[in-house]
């Protein structure tokens, strides 16, 4: 009879049964490499992003993949390498490799990635749960390579969606000095032609002072302008954006990658199941789950639901099944999600939070397409050169 | 507030009961902590009873005289003496208990833990813990056949259905089906188990003997967009006419004929439909609407939506007593 059952005791029996098991059972080992170029310095450090965001998600969805694979005889084993370098990053690749690892997740810079995509190709499936620079999406895509971390393009067409809807039309843009918030504010100047946002003012962020200190006198002296609905902020490691709400010339609310936000996942997100997933991940990592972890433990997830179909566990046939019918990815967003055929991308809703609450959840009825309204959100078929498929 | 509510129910009852004992609604109110007690007669909320926190599965003993209550924040199954409407005693009941089924023999609980991945099974008369049963991730529906003899639950996360053998409380067979199984019901001769699915869109007919499947059901709604089509509930007429579909965020219960497996109609009720309940004589179907708060009557014979009754927020289990 079976005893009330505790992690390190189901991980025992999970081992002493896969020992004499194994011989027919299925060993699906996945790689999990994270580097994180270093941000710099920002004003506003006080949350910052935990140093194993993404590494704890792929880490959960191990347990949630091995929870059903006991009774499929389906063991998965992660080898994870937080790394400091783009060498590092690229050794620890070689080394899993040899080890004759072929599925992996990654959470990398975009350049590393492309350079991994060049020295995996034909023999391995990579899951970009890092980089969300839309570059990889419409130009230099690779067969091999899906992405469960969704675009910028993804997130700023959701924040447009959502300015439509409210009638908030014209805003006031504000960008920082990195290449990620560059890359961000290009992304959501398309979004405004997509979807009817006018940019009223659009200024570059360039005072260096302590905004502890100053912000209510920098700020709204910043933000002076005729009028605007809103205010968007393109401060993508949070330097300064956390102080522009409150503290703009006129009262608007504060919106982009500050204030409201689009993201791939936060801990305000309950529905659809998701109170369990971020219980779950609680219990794991004693802290809350972010895009980051989503992005990874969706990867992990992945593979776990092909396998668990195909009862194989090589990249070339889970990378097809990745791309049929067949394959539906149950993620705790309200649907069920799949992968772009031209270009690898996971489609999913994108969420619009606060700090503290849900706020809505892209795409919004009304914002049509032919094939799925999820694909309202980011680039489109037409509009990327990517073809993996054909 | 509490009091007006129990000074109209107590109204209600003496006003209504006297002449024969009304049959009575529960809904459990997940956002609420909070049971919602509806008159069958009058379609109307007589009381509403403060329970533990985030009330999800609901059941009542064979003798209608208990409600059993999933609490889930409170990692407790309450029990309610419905003639006091009094919670009497808590059982053990493992972590987030989500679902639950009670047993033929009126003793064996068997309750999905949502976050631990396991059954746990108590029994009600002695609160022992009688056995805890690893299953997949997330389990969630559980439906006991109505010969004892199967316990089954679903795993949301692994999609997969778990035939647990009551007699050696031992898993006997695992189904994969589509995406986030929700629920499961058995026909009332129990040789067919109807299970949804709510990410796939689906609900698998299953052939208990055999423990196949024998065909699939999906569902299309003009105008609908697919990837909202989420079956959860399943209710079937006793008679072996019906069964009834929730489809969540659809907003439409499918009505599908029992025998053929076609789906005949839909019906449009309230917001992200979850569980359905049919009354004593069959003669209305009752569903809960998470998202829009209340409770949809559909008629029976003429297969239509008749009345919307406001009860709290997040509505989530629905029984009804004779």
């Amino acid at each position: 009879m079976c005893t009330p059952l505790k992690v390190p005791l189901a991980m025992l029996l999970a081992l002493w049964l896969s020992a004499p098991l194994a011989a027919f059972g299925l060993d699906i080992p996945i790689g999990y490499i994270q580097w994180v170029p270093d941000q710099g310095p920002v004003l506003s450090n006080v949350t910052p992003e935990p140093e194993d965001a993404g590494l704890r998600g792929a880490e959960l969805a191990i347990e949630d993949n091995n929870t059903t694979g006991r009774f499929l005889e389906h063991h998965y084993a992660l080898t994870s390498r937080v790394v400091d370098s783009e060498d590092q990053a690229q050794e620890a690749l070689e080394q899993m490799l040899d080890e004759g690892i072929t599925l992996f997740v990654l959470r990398v810079p975009a350049d590393t990635l492309g350079s991994m995509a060049e020295k995996t190709a034909g023999e391995a499936l990579l899951f970009n749960a890092g980089a969300k620079d839309d570059a990889l999406r419409i130009s230099t895509c690779h067969p091999h390579v899906v992405h469960t971390q969704p675009s910028y393009a993804m997130l700023t067409d959701g924040l447009a969606q959502w300015l439509n809807l409210r009638r908030w039309k014209q805003v006031f843009l504000i960008t920082g000095p990195t290449d990620s918030d560059t890359a961000w504010a290009e992304a959501f100047r398309r979004s405004t032609r997509r979807f009817g946002v006018e940019i009223v003012t659009d200024k570059p962020w360039t005072f260096d002072a302590d905004l502890r200190r100053t912000a209510s006198q920098e700020l709204p002296l910043f933000t002076q302008a005729d009028d605007y609905d809103a205010v968007v902020v393109a401060d993508v490691r949070g330097d300064f954006g956390e102080y522009v709400p409150f503290n703009t010339w006129l009262p608007r609310p504060v919106v982009g990658t500050q204030g409201m936000s689009p993201v791939a996942w936060h801990r305000v997100i309950e529905s659809w199941g998701a109170a369990q997933l971020q219980n779950r991940f609680r219990e794991l990592a004693g802290r809350h789950m972010n895009g980051n972890d989503y992005a990874a433990w969706a990867g992990v997830r992945s593979v776990g639901t092909a396998v668990t179909q195909l009862d194989a566990a090589d990249a070339g046939p889970i990378r097809d099944f990745l791309f049929s019918d067949d394959f539906q990815l149950a993620a705790f967003k309200g649907r069920k999600l799949s992968y772009r055929p031209w270009n690898g991308q996971l489609r999913q809703p994108i969420p619009l939070v606060h700090p503290q609450g849900l706020v809505a959840t892209a795409p919004f009825e009304g914002f049509l397409h032919p094939v799925t309204d999820l694909d309202s959100l980011g680039y489109d078929e037409a509009e990327s050169d990517c073809r993996i498929n054909s | 507030m509490k009091n007006i509510l129990r000074a109209t129910a107590l109204v209600a009852l003496f006003g209504l009961s006297a002449p024969a004992l009304a049959s009575l609604a529960y809904v459990s109110n997940e956002k609420d902590n909070s049971i919602s007690v509806i008159d069958i007669d009058s379609l109307e909320v007589v009381e509403t009873i403060p329970v533990g926190q985030r009330p999800r599965g609901i059941l009542l003993s064979k003798d209608h005289t208990k409600l059993y209550i999933c609490a889930s924040d409170d990692d407790t199954v309450q029990i309610m003496d419905l003639e006091t409407r009094q919670i009497v005693d808590t059982l053990p009941s493992g972590e987030d208990p989500e679902q639950f089924a009670l047993h033929p023999n009126d003793r064996w609980l068997f309750i999905a833990n949502e976050d631990d991945a396991i059954v746990t099974v108590v029994d009600v008369a002695t609160k022992e813990v009688l056995a805890q049963i690893d299953v997949g991730v997330e389990p969630e529906g559980m439906a006991v056949s109505p010969d004892g003899k199967w316990a089954v639950n679903t795993s949301e996360t692994s999609s997969m259905l778990h035939w647990i053998d009551t007699e050696s409380f031992e898993i006997k067979k695992n189904m994969v089906v589509g995406q986030r199984p929700r629920h499961v019901e058995f026909s009332q001769d129990g040789k067919i188990a109807w299970a949804s699915a709510e990410i796939g869109g689906t609900v698998h007919i299953i052939d208990v003997d055999e423990l196949e499947e024998i065909q699939t059901l999906d569902f299309k709604i003009r105008g609908v967009n697919q990837d909202k089509v989420q079956p959860v509930g399943i209710e079937l007429t006793s008679d072996g006419r019906y069964a009834f579909v929730a489809l969540g965020p659809a907003n439409h219960v499918a009505v599908v004929d029992a025998q053929s497996y076609e789906v005949l109609d839909y019906l449009l009720v309230g917001r992200r439909v979850w569980q359905l309940e049919l009354t004593e004589d069959e003669s209305q179907l009752l569903t809960t609407n998470g998202v829009s708060g209340d409770v949809s009557v559909i008629d029976v014979d003429s297969l239509k939506v008749t009345k919307s009754i406001e009860v709290g927020r997040y509505p989530w289990g629905v029984v009804v007593a004779p």
